[in-house]
C-alpha cells in the first residue's frame, strides 16, 4: 500500500478497487463477529474456504471475513452477494450443499432459509422481518467489509468524508455541520456532539485531545464492540473528522481489554491507515495532521464514566472525579479533551458524506439519526438492531426481535444498561428517543434492551442491577457505596422472604438520595432499577413482603416444588434428574419430593413431560402433606 | 487575585477568586458538615455531606461545595429541606459503618437517633484522608484504597509501614470513624501487617 497524497488519489484507488472487481462475481460474506464465532462460524469459514479450493472454484468466488451482521440468534449468518441470499444457522456439513448447488448451480438451499410467519421462505436478507424494519446506516456497512482491509472500506466510499473535510470544507463548516445535524452522545447523556466539538474547539490550551470511549460495559450490551470489530475505520474516519474540526492532533481510543478481537481489528485498521497517509503527518497531503493510539482497559464498569476514563488515560484508577470543570475545557492532562462514544464517532462520517439535513431528517424532533439497540432477554431474535430514534418499543420488540418465545407473555424491557429502568407493557408505544425513556423513568443509555417474559421477577432483576452496580461502582463517594449495599441487603432479604412493611420506602427513600447526591453518574442511575421496578411492578414487591410469594416463580427461598399425585405417572424421569436425590417414588409408585433435600433447582419441573405436568411450582404457601404411603400406588391412566 | 461577590444563606460575601464554595461559606458563618475534607487536600468529593443548592442565574442545582468555586452572582443556600433530607440520609448510611466521634455530633444536629440501617461497627468510612494525606503530605503512601465498590477497603499496603508508620502517626487524629485510633489503643505498633486492613 503506498501513501495518499492527496483527495484525488484516494478518489483513484477508490476507482481501482472497484474496477478490479466484478460486481456479479458471487461474494460470500461470513459473519465473524464474536456471536457468530462462538457458534462456530470460523469453522464455516474454514469449512467454505476448502470447499471452494477442492472444487476449484477461487478464480469464481470470493470470500469475505466479515464483522457482525446483526441477527445473532440465528447464526453463523453467511450472505452470498449479489444476490443477497442469506443463508442462517450454518454449519460446516452444509457447505458441500452450498457450494454446488448455490455457487455452482446458482439454486437456493431452503432449508437454510428465513422462514416467515406465513411458513414462506425468504431469501434475501433484506425481506426478513428483523432488517426489514431497520435502518442500518452504521451496521449495514459491516457485512460489506472485511475489517482488516482497508480497500473494502474505501471501496464502500470510505475516507470520501474525511477528503471532503479536508479540502472542500473549513474546520468551522464542519462543526457546523455536525451542530446542524442534531447529532447527540449515543453513550448515554445524549450531550449535543456539535456544542461538546464547540467547547473544546474554543477552549485555551494546547495541545488538545480527542477521544473514543469504548468502554462499553453493560451486561448484555455489545453494539459499540460490533461496531470496532466490524467496520473499525468508519469509527477512525470520524475520529479524524472531528480532531480537523476541534483543532486535536492527538486521539485516544479507550478499549475494553475483554474485547480481543475489537482490539486486533483497530490495531490493524490503525497500521494500514497510517501507510495509506489517513493518519500522521499531512493527511491525504494536506497541511493536517493527526495520530491514534490505542489504551486497553483494566476492565471496570465505572471507566467509562468520563472523568474515571480520562483518570485511568492518565495512567491513574479509573475513578470518577469531583470536578465541575467539564473535560472540553480542562480534561487530559489539563487539556481540552473532546471525548465521544463510537456509535457517536461512527455517524460523523454519513454526516459529513450525506449532509446535516438528511441526518435531521431521521427521528424525533429532540432525538436526530438512528440508534443501535442490543436486544436480549427473552425474545426470539436476538441481535443488534438499527433503528430510527422515535420508532416505538413494540416494532423493536416484536416486529423486529419477533416477539416473545415460547408463546410466552411480555411484561418488561428494561433499556439502558443496568442503571436503566424496567418499561411495562403499558410503556410498549413509547416512541424511543432521549426524552421519552427518560420521561418514563428509564433512560437511552448506550443502547441496551433487555426483554423479560412472565417468568421475571421484578424484584429479583432489580437485586441483579443493584448487585452489579455494588460490584461495579468506584465505592467512592458514600450515597453510592452505602446506598447501595443497603439496598442489596434489603433487596436479599426481600428475595429471601424476610421482606419488612416498609421496606419499599426504604429503597424509595435511598434511590432518591442517590440520584441527587451521589459523585457520578454511575450512582445518580443506580436508583433506576429500584424506583422503576417499584412505580411499574409495586404489587409484585407486595407479594414477596407481606405474602411471602413470588409471583413469576423465581425467588428459591419463597418457591417450593410439588408433584401432583393425581397427575403422577411414576415415570421415575424427574427422579432420575434430581441432582439432591430429594424425589422417591418406583415403578407404579407416586414420586415425592422431599422439602428439606429439595435444592429448588427446578431440574425435575424440566424433565417431567409436559403432557403430564405433574411437577409444578408453588410459592406463598407451604406444599401439601406427601401422600400417605398406601395410596401412593399410581393409577395409570 | 479578583474579588468574586455572591449570596450565602441571604447575606452578601466576597470572598478572593478560586475560592470554594466550601470556604467562603464558612468563612461566612455557614457550618457545612463534611467528613471527607481537609484543608490542606484537594477536594475529594466522597461523602457529599457538604452539598448545597446553588442559583446560577435561575438554573439551581446541587454541588458539592468542597469542590465548586465561588462565582460571581451565585445565590448559595447551604440548609435547605432538600438538603436536610441528603444529609439525613447520608448520616443514617454512614452511622451503619461507625456511630463514633464526629458523626454522632452530626446525627444529634440532625436529629437522628439511630440509623435504620445496619453494619458491623465501628469500620472504615473510606473518606480516603490517611491515604489521601499520606500521598500527598507525607508522601509516603503506606495507606491505599484496594478493590471497589461495596468491597472496597483501606489497606497498609507497602513494608514501608515497618519504617515509617511508628514515626509519623499523624494520620491517626485524623480518621474520623476512630478505626486507627482504636487500632492504636490496641497496641497498635504503628507498624500494621503489611497488606492486612485488620481492625479496620
Amino acid at each position: 500500500m503506498s501513501k495518499l497524497s492527496s483527495a484525488a488519489e484516494l478518489k483513484r484507488f477508490r476507482q481501482d478497487v472497484l474496477s478490479r472487481r466484478d460486481p456479479n462475481k458471487p461474494c460470500l460474506s461470513i459473519c465473524l463477529g464474536t456471536g457468530c464465532q462462538a457458534c462456530g462460524g470460523e469453522k464455516v469459514y474454514q469449512a467454505f474456504a476448502g470447499e471452494i479450493r477442492k472444487q476449484g472454484l477461487e478464480a469464481k468466488v470470493d470470500i469475505r471475513r466479515t464483522g457482525c451482521h446483526g441477527f445473532c440468534e440465528r447464526g453463523p449468518l453467511v450472505v452470498i452477494f449479489p444476490r443477497e441470499i442469506c443463508y442462517l444457522k450454518v454449519t460446516p456439513a452444509d457447505v458441500p450443499e452450498v457450494v454446488a448447488k448455490t455457487l455452482v448451480e446458482g439454486k437456493i438451499v431452503d432449508r437454510l432459509l428465513y422462514t416467515g410467519e406465513d411458513g414462506k421462505k425468504i431469501v434475501h436478507e433484506g425481506d426478513i422481518p428483523f432488517y426489514k424494519h431497520q435502518s442500518r446506516i452504521i451496521l449495514g456497512a459491516n457485512r460489506l467489509v472485511d475489517p482488516t482491509r482497508i480497500e473494502d472500506y474505501i471501496a464502500l466510499g470510505g475516507y470520501s468524508a474525511l477528503a471532503r473535510a479536508l479540502f472542500v470544507m473549513t474546520p468551522e463548516e464542519v462543526l457546523d455541520e455536525v451542530k446542524k445535524s442534531g447529532l447527540r452522545g449515543r453513550g448515554g447523556a445524549g450531550f449535543p456532539t456539535g456544542v461538546k466539538w464547540e467547547t473544546t474547539r474554543n477552549a485555551p490550551g494546547e495541545p488538545k485531545y480527542v477521544i473514543v470511549n469504548a468502554d462499553e460495559g453493560d451486561p448484555g450490551a455489545y453494539m459499540n464492540r460490533s461496531v470496532l470489530e466490524g467496520n473499525p475505520h468508519s469509527v477512525i474516519e470520524g475520529l479524524i473528522i472531528g480532531a480537523y474540526a476541534i483543532g486535536a492532533r492527538q486521539g485516544f481510543i479507550y478499549v475494553r481489554q475483554e474485547y480481543p478481537l475489537a482490539v486486533a481489528n483497530l490495531t490493524v485498521a490503525l497500521e494500514q491507515a497510517r501507510e495509506m497517509g489517513l493518519l500522521g503527518a499531512n493527511i491525504l497531503g494536506s497541511e493536517f495532521g493527526f495520530d491514534v493510539a490505542i489504551h486497553r482497559g483494566a476492565g471496570a464498569f465505572v471507566s467509562g464514566e468520563s472523568s474515571a476514563l480520562i483518570t485511568a488515560l492518565e495512567g491513574r484508577v479509573g475513578e470518577p472525579q469531583i470536578n465541575y470543570i467539564r473535560p472540553a475545557i480542562s480534561g487530559l492532562w489539563g487539556k481540552p479533551t473532546n471525548m465521544n462514544n463510537v456509535e457517536t464517532w461512527a455517524n460523523v462520517p454519513a454526516i459529513i458524506n450525506k449532509s446535516a439535513a438528511w441526518f435531521s431528517g431521521i427521528g424525533t424532533r429532540g432525538s436526530k439519526g438512528t440508534k443501535i439497540f442490543s436486544l436480549v432477554g427473552k425474545v426470539n431474535n436476538t441481535g443488534l438492531v438499527e433503528v430510527p430514534m422515535g420508532a416505538t418499543l413494540r416494532q423493536v420488540i416484536f416486529d423486529i426481535g419477533g416477539g416473545v418465545p415460547g408463546g410466552k407473555k411480555f411484561k418488561a424491557v428494561q433499556t439502558g444498561g443496568p442503571s436503566g429502568g424496567c418499561l411495562p407493557a403499558a410503556s410498549l408505544d413509547l416512541p424511543v428517543d432521549f426524552e421519552e425513556l427518560e420521561r418514563a423513568g428509564s433512560m437511552m443509555g448506550s443502547g441496551g434492551m433487555i426483554v423479560m417474559d412472565e417468568d421475571t421477577c421484578m424484584v429479583d432483576t432489580a437485586r441483579y442491577f443493584i448487585n452489579f452496580l455494588s460490584e461495579e461502582s468506584c465505592g467512592k463517594c458514600v450515597p453510592c457505596r452505602e446506598g447501595l449495599k443497603q439496598m442489596l441487603l434489603i433487596y436479599n432479604n426481600i428475595c429471601a422472604g424476610k421482606g419488612r412493611e416498609g421496606d419499599i420506602e426504604l429503597l424509595r427513600e435511598i434511590a432518591e438520595v442517590m440520584a441527587e447526591a451521589s459523585l457520578c453518574a454511575l450512582g445518580t442511575t443506580a436508583a433506576n432499577p429500584p424506583l422503576s421496578t417499584i412505580k411499574y411492578f409495586r404489587n409484585e414487591y407486595e407479594a414477596h413482603i407481606r405474602e411471602k410469594r413470588c409471583p413469576a416463580g423465581v425467588c428459591k427461598d419463597l418457591i417450593r416444588y410439588y408433584i401432583v399425585p393425581e397427575k403422577c405417572q411414576a415415570c421415575l424421569l424427574c427422579a432420575k434428574s434430581c441432582p439432591a436425590g430429594a424425589i422417591s417414588g418406583d415403578k407404579g409408585l407416586v414420586h415425592v419430593i422431599d422439602q428439606s433435600k429439595c435444592t429448588k433447582c427446578g431440574a425435575c419441573l424440566e424433565a417431567c413431560p409436559s403432557r403430564f405436568g405433574a411437577v409444578t411450582k408453588i410459592s406463598g404457601k407451604p406444599a401439601p402433606a406427601p401422600v400417605p404411603a398406601g395410596t401412593r400406588v399410581q393409577k395409570r391412566k | 487575585m479578583k474579588t468574586i461577590k455572591l449570596e450565602i444563606d441571604g447575606q452578601q460575601v466576597e470572598t478572593a477568586g478560586g475560592t470554594t464554595i466550601l470556604e467562603a461559606a464558612r468563612k461566612a458563618g455557614s457550618d457545612i458538615p463534611t467528613v471527607c475534607y481537609d484543608k490542606r487536600l484537594p477536594p475529594y468529593g466522597a461523602c457529599r455531606l457538604c452539598m448545597v443548592e446553588i442559583d446560577k442565574g435561575g438554573e439551581k442545582r446541587l454541588v458539592a461545595s468542597c469542590a465548586y468555586e465561588a462565582e460571581d452572582g451565585l445565590v448559595v443556600r447551604t440548609e435547605t429541606p432538600r438538603i436536610v433530607k441528603i444529609r439525613k440520609m447520608i448520616l443514617e448510611l454512614l452511622l451503619a459503618v461507625s456511630a463514633t466521634g464526629p458523626l454522632e455530633a452530626l446525627a444529634k444536629r440532625y436529629g437522628l437517633k439511630e440509623s435504620r440501617f445496619q453494619g458491623d461497627q465501628p469500620k472504615c468510612l473510606l473518606c480516603g484522608l490517611c491515604v489521601r494525606y499520606c500521598a500527598e503530605i507525607k508522601k509516603n503512601n503506606v495507606t491505599c484504597f484496594i478493590g471497589r465498590g461495596i468491597g472496597k477497603e483501606v489497606v497498609f499496603q507497602s513494608d514501608l509501614s515497618h519504617s515509617l508508620c511508628p514515626v509519623c502517626r499523624e494520620c491517626i487524629p485524623l480518621c474520623p470513624s476512630g478505626t486507627l485510633y482504636s487500632l492504636y489503643l490496641k497496641g497498635y505498633s504503628g507498624s500494621p501487617e503489611p497488606g492486612s486492613n485488620k481492625g479496620l
